[in-house]
């Protein structure tokens, strides 16, 4: 019986490493449209992000923008479509590389809206640099994204250089919190914006933890945070971890407020945490739907429902692209053309820096309120 | 260091809380291992299912926060049932389906926990993707609740909204908290006298003790196999309630790190032992919260892992040795 134990004990510990990188499947989303004239060059753009998995709903709100582009698109080229690939990451940096090498073998593909999350961008960014393919990310936050010299990096909207300070400024100036709790995923968008907010906020800041993805079980950070006596808790991370961890916090009687970014502006928040979620602020450079009154109705026209977060984004992104094929850019030609866009999207001007960053950002807060992600206003 | 000191006993009470989660899913793996030598890996999955199970009859029955004690009493009786009942009989499935067969060709040990890992994967994906399974045979829209985000977090309403009962140390002690650790020590008693005294017990420790001197002797082994395979199921079942009540959300992957989990505690205890399962289920959970106090939470697992090999290195047959068909039970 010894001899079974010995090898139970390493299998254990490899079947931990397999589950870490393996054991999700996908439900795949069929692509847009198919096929194109003959005649016309049948280009293709792509969307990289996360479209099954516990992450999906924001990867997915992005592509319904993307579609609805698209669909504009297509309706006016109708004798030489554009049609749409997924590329579902699963927002998991460890299966970004495979697939940004499956987009750039495909010479179709002349843009990339995405990849969505921080993480698989740092993983998947430099192959498509080097490959001279555009990648504009509706939705990737992280700011050091911007510092790698990638001359194919575009960002629709602003980092979390802007988002941590306008978050940190709302603790302060809004919530009037004198004791912050900062706890972070340890993923690269959380644990970048957490130590903004941990910078800004200095010596209001009286306690941190750090969590981990796929983490359960929060007690230890419950009792760091309820005995630290904070009155306001920022969580850098997503929102599988996000639900229960405030769920348990409120639990044990935790009374602050709950501030987090737009990795958990999700729906699924709020349908796991339920009651425990009311109240929670969250801020996201992503613009409110009614800002943009058309784009609004024509996204509730299609998908029955309001844009959500950066689905305005992804739309704005996607039209960027689909402008350049308009104009006959191919895959080589088109960085240039995207550098020297100048246009208003639905969200903002569309108009990008040196290093690929919206010249034009803006953050906003929203607030949990009856089961519902609603807009206070922004952050100024 | 110092947070620890302050607030030790709510690091220990919580500790213990999810440590109960880990003995009771622990008692599955000893017992498995105990009569047939093998470590079912699959068995995390036994215990996912039971939470869906019991999400799920809350759903059904329409639960919600703040109702009556009669209403929730019922509420959560019905998620015993539902979980047990379930996980019992994934437990049983599993032992027809991936292990019985390779027995009766007389594989080696090695085949059994290959085909463990594999049915552990078969498991968890059924669960990721009912909402596809559910669209092949056209129930989509009427388990809609029930299917949809199939690969997300899926959430159990506050039935019962924690309240603090009595203070220890700062901690403020809630009635789910006591709840749960009352509740799984109780079903470990019944456990242990179960096999200690029952006939089908006996059996168990007969199988495990010898199991060809056992089948002289009348024992079916078969049988035995099958009973040991639902009560380890029933035991995740009871599991599975409890860290719905205290956690609250599952997903169609839970049960793999906290299979891993409760098979370190198993181990820590010394596999094959029932009381070293309880035993074990509670030091990880403790070793755990305690070590998330002193070094940060994201080496919480590093420390229950480093915890389990010096464990090893010192008794490598665990706290309290192998056991099950010895004289205690």
């Amino acid at each position: 019986m010894r001899s079974t134990l010995k090898f139970a004990v390493p299998l254990a510990v490899a079947a931990l490493a397999l589950g870490a990188c393996g054991t999700k499947g996908g439900d795949t989303t069929t692509p847009a449209a198919s096929g194109g004239a003959a005649a016309c060059g049948n280009y293709k753009i792509g969307m990289f992000g996360a479209l099954t998995g516990p992450n999906a709903n924001l990867g997915i709100y992005i592509q319904n923008g993307v579609n609805l582009a698209l669909d504009d698109y297509n309706k006016k080229h109708a004798d030489c479509k554009v049609t749409l690939e997924n590329y579902d990451s699963q927002g998991d940096p460890t299966q970004a590389p495979a697939l940004a090498k499956k987009a750039i073998d495909d010479k179709k593909v002349v843009g990339i809206v995405g990849p969505a999350f921080s993480g698989e961008s740092k993983a998947a960014d430099p192959a498509f640099n080097e490959a001279g393919l555009v990648t504009i990310t509706p939705s990737a936050t992280n700011p050091a994204l911007a510092d790698n010299g990638w001359k194919t990096f575009f960002r629709a909207l602003g980092n979390d250089a802007t988002q941590g300070p306008a978050a940190a400024k709302y603790i302060k100036d809004t919530l009037k919190s004198t004791k912050t709790f900062v706890i972070d995923d340890a993923s690269e968008y959380g644990k970048g914006l957490a130590d903004i907010v941990r910078k800004d906020l200095g010596s209001q800041v009286v306690g941190n933890d750090t969590i981990q993805q796929k983490q359960t079980d929060f007690s230890a950070s419950v009792t760091k945070v309820t005995s630290s006596g904070a009155d306001a808790l920022f969580f850098g991370g997503y929102s599988p971890e996000a639900a229960p961890l405030i769920k348990q916090l409120r639990d044990a009687g935790w009374k602050g407020t709950f501030v987090v970014a737009d990795g958990v502006k999700d729906q699924s928040f709020i349908d796991n945490a339920k009651d425990a979620a009311e109240g929670t602020i969250i801020t996201c450079p992503c613009v409110p739907p009614d800002v943009a009154p058309d784009f609004q109705s024509a996204y509730k026209a299609k998908y029955n429902e309001d844009p959500n977060t950066y689905s305005g984004e992804g739309y704005d992104s996607a039209t960027i692209l689909l402008d350049g094929i308009a104009a006959g850019k191919d895959r080589a030609s088109m960085v240039d053309f995207v550098k020297a866009y100048d246009k208003k999207g639905v969200t903002k001007q569309l108009k990008f820096d040196a290093k690929g960053e919206s010249a034009d950002i803006k953050v906003f807060a929203y607030k949990v309120e009856n089961g519902k992600i609603v807009s206070v206003g922004e952050i100024k | 260091m110092q947070n620890l000191i302050d607030n030790f006993f709510s690091y220990t009470i919580t500790g213990l809380t999810i440590g109960a989660v880990y003995a009771l899913v622990a008692l599955g793996y000893t017992l498995v291992y105990g009569v047939l030598r093998l470590i079912n890996f699959a068995h995390s999955e036994v215990f996912m299912y039971g939470t869906f199970a019991a999400l799920w009859v809350v759903m059904i029955l329409g639960g919600h926060p703040g109702a009556g004690v009669g209403q929730v009493i019922f509420w959560v009786a019905m998620m015993f049932v539902a979980a047990m009942a379930m996980s019992g009989l994934v437990a049983v499935l599993l032992e027809r389906v991936a292990y019985r067969p390779l027995r009766k060709r007389n594989a080696p040990p090695l085949i059994a926990l290959i085909s463990a890992i594999g049915a552990s994967f078969v498991l968890a994906e059924i669960m990721g993707l009912r909402s596809r399974i559910a669209g092949w045979v056209g129930l989509d829209d009427t388990l809609r609740d029930y299917v949809r985000n199939s690969r997300n977090n899926a959430g159990l309403p506050t039935i019962i909204q924690p309240q603090p009962i009595f203070t220890i140390g700062g901690y403020h002690v809630t009635n789910v908290d006591i709840f749960v650790i009352v509740g799984a020590i109780a079903i470990m008693v019944i456990l242990d006298q179960f096999v200690k005294r029952s006939r089908l017990g006996r059996g168990i420790r007969a199988v495990a003790m010898d199991p060809e001197a056992a089948a002289l002797m009348g024992v079916n082994r078969d049988r035995v196999i099958q009973v040991t395979f639902l009560v380890g199921g029933i035991m995740a079942g009871a599991a599975a309630v409890f860290y719905m009540l205290k956690i609250g959300i599952t997903r169609y992957d839970a049960g793999f790190i906290l299979g891993v989990k409760a098979f370190t505690a198993a181990v820590l205890g010394g596999i094959g032992n029932l009381r070293g399962a309880l035993l074990g289920g509670f030091v990880l959970g403790l070793a755990e919260n305690y070590g998330s106090a002193v070094v940060g939470s994201q080496w919480k697992d590093v420390v229950a892992f480093v915890l389990l090999v010096l464990i090893l290195l010192f008794r490598p047959t665990g706290l309290l040795g192998e056991s099950l068909g010895k004289a205690r039970a």
